[in-house]
């Protein structure tokens, strides 16, 4: 990157040090951090989006889809998210393909399972063999934010669930009782109302949504841990110009730092957002705060 | 092949005991149910030894949280935020790597890189600092009147810390420390899938799980194994602390014992 690093061999200390960390891979490095925050700010609506649906359905008054959204919040307990994360990128994979190939190949005779293969034909592969790197990529950050909303969707969906149930039943009754729909007093009563009793909530699962973001190297992304590991692992002269050793518990610990800071950062914010929320409301810490004013 | 033989075969395979080739093909159910089955022991041996062993650090980091004096304070605040703040998939990394070159200075840590105790002490840590923030939480509500009670009786110090505070302490405690065992057991399967290797392929559970998907390309059956194997798991650990929690509240009077409420587990 600079010119001084034309020829590291003659390089020492500090200079070296400056040199090794612009390399290009560096600096995939830290594009990577930039994909990290791109999941989460994806993710975090796309989940609350999940949520939301999977509450509304866990209330509704026909029985199958109530039954569909009490089921769906459930699979959040008894099993690792672990395991949902690593069954959900080759379920969703080949269902997209399944259903590609009931589309495009409809004289296809032979069957999709055979043996210890999922064959489809050709034009249902997804992504098509012949596209470009970039679209590979992009296909597998979907499939991972799909699949990262659809786990924490379901945790929403739980926090919401509670939130709106927390909502004073009065609050309702007045709707009713002003002549309004079960829709419009949904709309206008409940939803305006249940996003103070959801916060707790929800601020503790974008911190568990944080943790679990390294859980992308497990779904074949390139990030951050997949690029420390990388460039930390002992590197020869012969295939690099900056030989060093195993300098993987460095680049860790680099990770546990921004983990830690992105937290502590988090929590400030959400602190101050709750404060701001609960200013003027019917609750224990809105009474405290107009006391205290 | 018999299941009978399968079971001999892969039952204790996740230890290294029967036959040393996995199923390569043709996988039935009766192979995949044993040997995930199998890899549950791996599940069970590192959740309930961290479990147990992280309670004493999780009591001693509980009270140095609230002690007044701040060289006892700060090191546990540090220690609970450290490994309440980071992932714990960061965490096993970093231990792997940092046991892999403090070996490369003293012989002591040969064993540490392996899973079977780096990746304990990993939990370890882990679950002591969760708890310890619950047993802190739950120190800072212990009512005032008992603690006045225990001075009246002529109790102080250790007498009253063992007698009257550390038993409401796990009273108090005990619903949201049942959620964390619940956690740490489902956290056990992160150990083979970051930084320790699964050597001679003995894997606990998901390692397994993942193996059949990978190999047949078909996750429909070995998750939802898995999936039973855990729920199976979390019914038996709610029952047993139910157990215990009937214990802690046996002074009550019927009506204000508290019932085990679960919230839903998310990962750490």
């Amino acid at each position: 990157m600079f010119e001084a690093c034309a020829d590291p061999s003659t390089l020492e200390g500090l200079g070296w040090l400056a040199c090794f960390l612009t390399t290009g891979k560096h600096l995939a490095f830290y594009g990577a951090f930039g994909t990290v925050l791109l999941l989460l700010a994806i993710t975090a609506p796309t989940a609350l989006a999940f949520g939301f649906g999977g509450a509304m359905a866990a209330r509704a008054q026909f029985a199958p889809l109530r039954w569909f959204g009490k089921g769906y919040i459930a699979i959040v307990r008894g099993v690792p998210d672990i395991a949902f994360f690593l069954f959900f990128v080759i379920a969703l994979d080949q269902g997209i393909e399944y259903l590609r190939h009931k589309v495009k190949c409809p004289d296809w005779d032979q069957p999709i399972r055979q043996g210890s293969d999922f064959l489809v034909c050709q034009a249902a592969k997804m992504p098509l063999g012949n596209s470009p790197q970039w679209v590979h990529e992009t296909y597998g950050f979907a499939l991972a934010v799909l699949t990262f909303a659809i786990v924490f969707g379901a945790f929403a969906a739980n926090v919401l669930f509670g939130a709106m149930r927390a909502v004073p039943r009065a609050q309702l009754e007045t709707a009713e009782s002003y002549g309004m729909s079960p829709r419009q007093s949904f709309w206008r009563i409940l939803v305006p109302q249940m996003w103070v009793y959801a916060l707790p909530g929800l601020s503790n699962l974008w911190m568990v949504l944080i943790k679990s973001t390294p859980l992308l190297f497990l779904l074949g992304v390139e990030d951050i841990v997949y690029w420390a590991r990388e460039l930390g692992a002992a590197k020869t002269p012969r295939f690099t110009d900056y030989p060093h050793g195993d300098w993987r518990v460095w680049y860790f610990l680099a990770l546990l730092v921004f983990y830690l800071a992105f937290t502590r950062v988090s929590e400030i914010v959400l602190g101050r957002l709750m404060t701001r929320l609960t200013r003027g409301q019917a609750t224990m810490a809105g009474e405290a705060q107009r006391k205290n004013a | 092949m018999t299941c009978l033989q399968t079971i001999q075969d892969y039952g204790l395979r996740s230890l290294g005991i029967g036959e040393r080739l996995l199923p390569r093909d043709n996988f039935t159910l009766c192979d995949q149910f044993t040997l995930i089955g199998s890899g549950m022991l791996w599940n069970v041996y590192f959740g309930l030894l961290a479990l147990v062993s992280g309670f004493f650090l999780a009591t001693a980091l509980g009270v140095g949280k609230a002690s007044p004096n701040p060289l006892l304070r700060k090191p546990s605040e540090w220690f609970i935020f450290i490994f309440r703040g980071s992932p714990l998939f960061i965490q096993f990394f970093f231990g792997y790597f940092l046991f892999l070159t403090l070996k490369q200075q003293a012989a002591f840590f040969d064993p540490f890189s392996a899973a079977w105790l780096g990746a304990l002490v990993v939990l370890f840590c882990n679950t002591a600092a969760y708890t310890g923030e619950i047993f802190y939480g739950a120190l800072l509500s212990v009512p005032k009147g008992d603690i006045e009670a225990a001075d009246a009786y002529g109790l102080s110090g250790w007498k009253r810390f063992r007698r009257v505070i550390w038993p409401t302490m796990l009273r108090l405690a005990w619903p949201a420390y049942t959620n964390e065992a619940i956690f740490l057991f489902h956290a056990t399967t992160l150990v083979f899938f970051s930084g320790f290797p699964a050597v001679q392929q003995k894997g606990d559970a998901l390692y397994y799980a993942s193996y059949f998907a990978d190999k047949t390309f078909n996750p429909f059956v070995p998750y939802p194994i898995l999936a039973g194997y855990f729920i199976l798991l979390t019914l038996i650990v709610i029952s047993l602390f139910g157990l215990i929690n009937r214990r802690l509240n046996r002074h009550l009077p019927q009506e204000r014992r508290q019932k085990l409420r679960l919230r839903p587990n998310l990962i750490r």
